[in-house]
């Protein structure tokens, strides 16, 4: 069940990181920065403004998607024309500024944030308790990513979007503003990254490395997923936080490796990834 | 050409007299062994453009293995560098065949992640110490002949370990196999279509430079007497990019420079600024990839080449 709570995490992010590869062509490596930084902007908000859950729910994504966009104004957008790798060496500079100013604001250790009253409390289901809060977190990540699925794939800014990953400069053509398309995206993408450290803040504990882990975790979610696609990321997110948590009770020290010896072998035999096209 | 030769000598000059100019060994020692790594990470990202995001994995594997070797199965100081470096070897082997059916970011992404479970790895295994590490590795001596235990024999013996695997690396890259390791990174299809077997030659150079941040590792275990898992960790991967990107990847002397300054800076400004160090260095990479993608020796390089047409 665990297992299941970590999937939805992994599934909401490497969602983002899907998305954003797709029209960027960058790998953000500050994607765990920003996961963090949105559980961080809900126990601010909480223990200093006084905001709840529900608004944090709410206002911790948008404020983070606003420090994406603006990143991807003043840095990411120089890059475009250079090689990726750079894109994935800017963004693992930001990470690590992120990360240098929580810890020297709030201190290595964890923070916990409270389980919302509403969510508190379990559910019998006869063979086991189950917490209401993590049951939340699976079906809010699951619907989450359904939205932004639907979105990309049934939607007409969906459709345009698909196309300027297709072919930028053709869709730059027919008088669409990529530009705009790409920081908008950008910002989405990084807001559904803060949209899971909220989620995460009443699990885990809130604390700035919680993030630098976690994203090397889901970059190995998406190269199993194949990279860029949307359904692969999702499934391959849950499905892996799934073996991670059996893992941990058949065989628990191989659990933090698991996820990665299972990218090997999905390499070894199919290097494009499960749901991968290019070869 | 000359200016070359003229550059190498002072450098080499100064690195011989570095320890009688009040310079403190240990942290000289510890430059050394990280221009070391950065030397062999160059050979991999600025000569063949491949960029490798799990370099700690050797260097902090070998680290470990060297350590034990020494500490807990007495081996001597030599044998236990070459089975550090035996191990780092097997793992650039075992990596390097699964990364290089990717290229760019993917390639970046796998390193990544297999180095991860070698952190993992090093994090539960037994002879590691877990989050303790290893302490109190003794130097012991170079075949029984020259005693390591003082702070300047070691420090002669790590500069002449390094200056060796500085000429090879020149020698690497000038020789055929680099000119072919130059070619792929220049154009790939063309490497392949004039009949390389490409996969086989970046194998070469991944499992090379493997080994030599090994090497390093190894070193920096006996000049410290200690292994933690930062060796090993994801952040010390990033800074091994940071220093050959600072310095210039793709030039020799750059990740010598690079490693210097992002090992001082870290040195001096850990006690004055504490958790803002990791800011700076963020800062610098940012910077870096912005605007100084060159990094100081291709600057200077460029600026003699515009000079001189």
């Amino acid at each position: 069940m665990l297992g299941l709570v970590n999937g939805s995490f992994y599934a909401l992010l490497s969602l983002g990181l899907a998305v954003i590869f797709g029209l960027l062509g960058v790998v953000n490596f500050a994607h765990g920065a920003f996961y963090m930084l949105g559980a961080f902007a809900a126990y601010i908000g909480l223990s200093a403004l006084g905001i709840n859950y529900w608004w944090a729910l709410l206002l911790a994504p948008l404020a983070v998607g606003l420090l994406g966009i603006v990143i991807e104004r003043l840095f990411l957008r120089h890059l475009y024309q250079v090689e990726p790798v750079y894109g994935l060496l800017l963004t693992f500079g930001i990470a690590l500024i992120a990360e240098g100013v929580m810890r020297s604001q709030f201190g290595a250790s964890g923070k916990s944030y409270p389980v919302p009253a509403l969510l508190q409390g379990v559910f019998n289901l006869g063979f086991m308790m189950l917490p209401i809060y993590r049951a939340w977190v699976i079906f809010a990540s699951v619907a989450v990513c359904f939205i932004t699925w639907f979105l990309i794939e049934r939607t007409h800014l969906g459709a345009r979007l698909r196309a300027a990953t297709e072919n930028a400069k053709l869709v730059q053509a027919f008088g669409i503003n990529v530009p705009l398309l790409v920081m908008c995206t950008y910002g989405a993408g990084v807001a559904l990254a803060a949209l899971a450290g909220v989620l995460a803040a009443p699990v885990v504990q809130v604390s700035p490395l919680m993030g630098s882990s976690l994203v090397i975790v889901v970059f190995a979610v998406v190269v199993i997923g194949g990279m860029g696609s949307i359904l692969g990321a999702i499934i391959s997110g849950l499905v892996l936080g799934l073996i991670e948590g059996l893992t941990k009770v058949v065989y628990p020290e191989a659990s933090n490796i698991v996820v990665f010896i299972i990218m090997a072998l999905v390499l070894i035999w199919r290097p494009a990834g499960l749901f991968g096209k290019e070869p | 050409m000359r200016a070359q030769i003229a550059v190498y000598g002072v450098l080499a000059a100064l690195a011989l007299i570095a320890p009688f100019l009040g310079l403190y060994p240990v942290f000289l020692m510890k430059l050394l062994c990280f221009a070391m790594f950065a030397c062999a990470f160059n050979l991999l990202l600025g000569f063949t453009k491949m960029l490798s995001f799990g370099h700690a994995a050797y260097f902090g594997a070998s680290a470990y293995v060297t350590g034990w070797l020494v500490t807990a199965m007495g081996w001597g100081t030599v044998a236990g560098i070459l089975g550090g470096v035996g191990v780092a070897m097997v793992l650039g082997l075992v990596i390097g065949a699964i990364a290089v059916r990717r290229q760019g970011i993917y390639f970046a992404m796998i390193t990544l992640a297999l180095a991860q479970v070698v952190f993992f790895v090093c994090l539960q295994a037994n002879f590691t110490g877990g989050e303790n590490g290893l302490q109190g590795i003794p130097r012991g001596s170079v075949l029984g002949v020259i005693p390591l235990g003082g702070d300047r024999t070691m420090y002669y013996f790590v500069l002449a370990v390094f200056i060796a695997i500085f000429l090879l690396i020149r020698r690497i890259v000038h020789s055929p196999f680099g000119q072919v390791l130059k070619a792929i990174r220049a154009n790939e299809p063309r490497a392949v279509s004039l009949g390389y077997k490409v996969d086989r030659y970046k194998l070469a150079a991944f499992v090379l430079s493997a080994s030599l941040a090994g090497l390093a590792g190894s070193l920096k275990a006996l000049v410290l007497g200690f292994v933690t898992l930062s060796d090993v960790s994801q952040g010390n991967s990033g800074e091994v990019i940071l220093m050959t990107l600072l310095g210039g990847s793709g030039t020799f002397l750059g990740p010598v420079i690079g490693a210097f300054l992002v090992v001082t800076l870290q040195e001096y400004l850990s006690d004055l600024v504490g958790a803002w160090v990791s800011v700076m260095i963020g800062a610098i990479f940012v910077v870096c990839v912005l605007i100084f993608r060159r990094g100081f020796v291709g600057e200077i390089q460029r600026r003699f080449a515009a000079s001189s047409d």
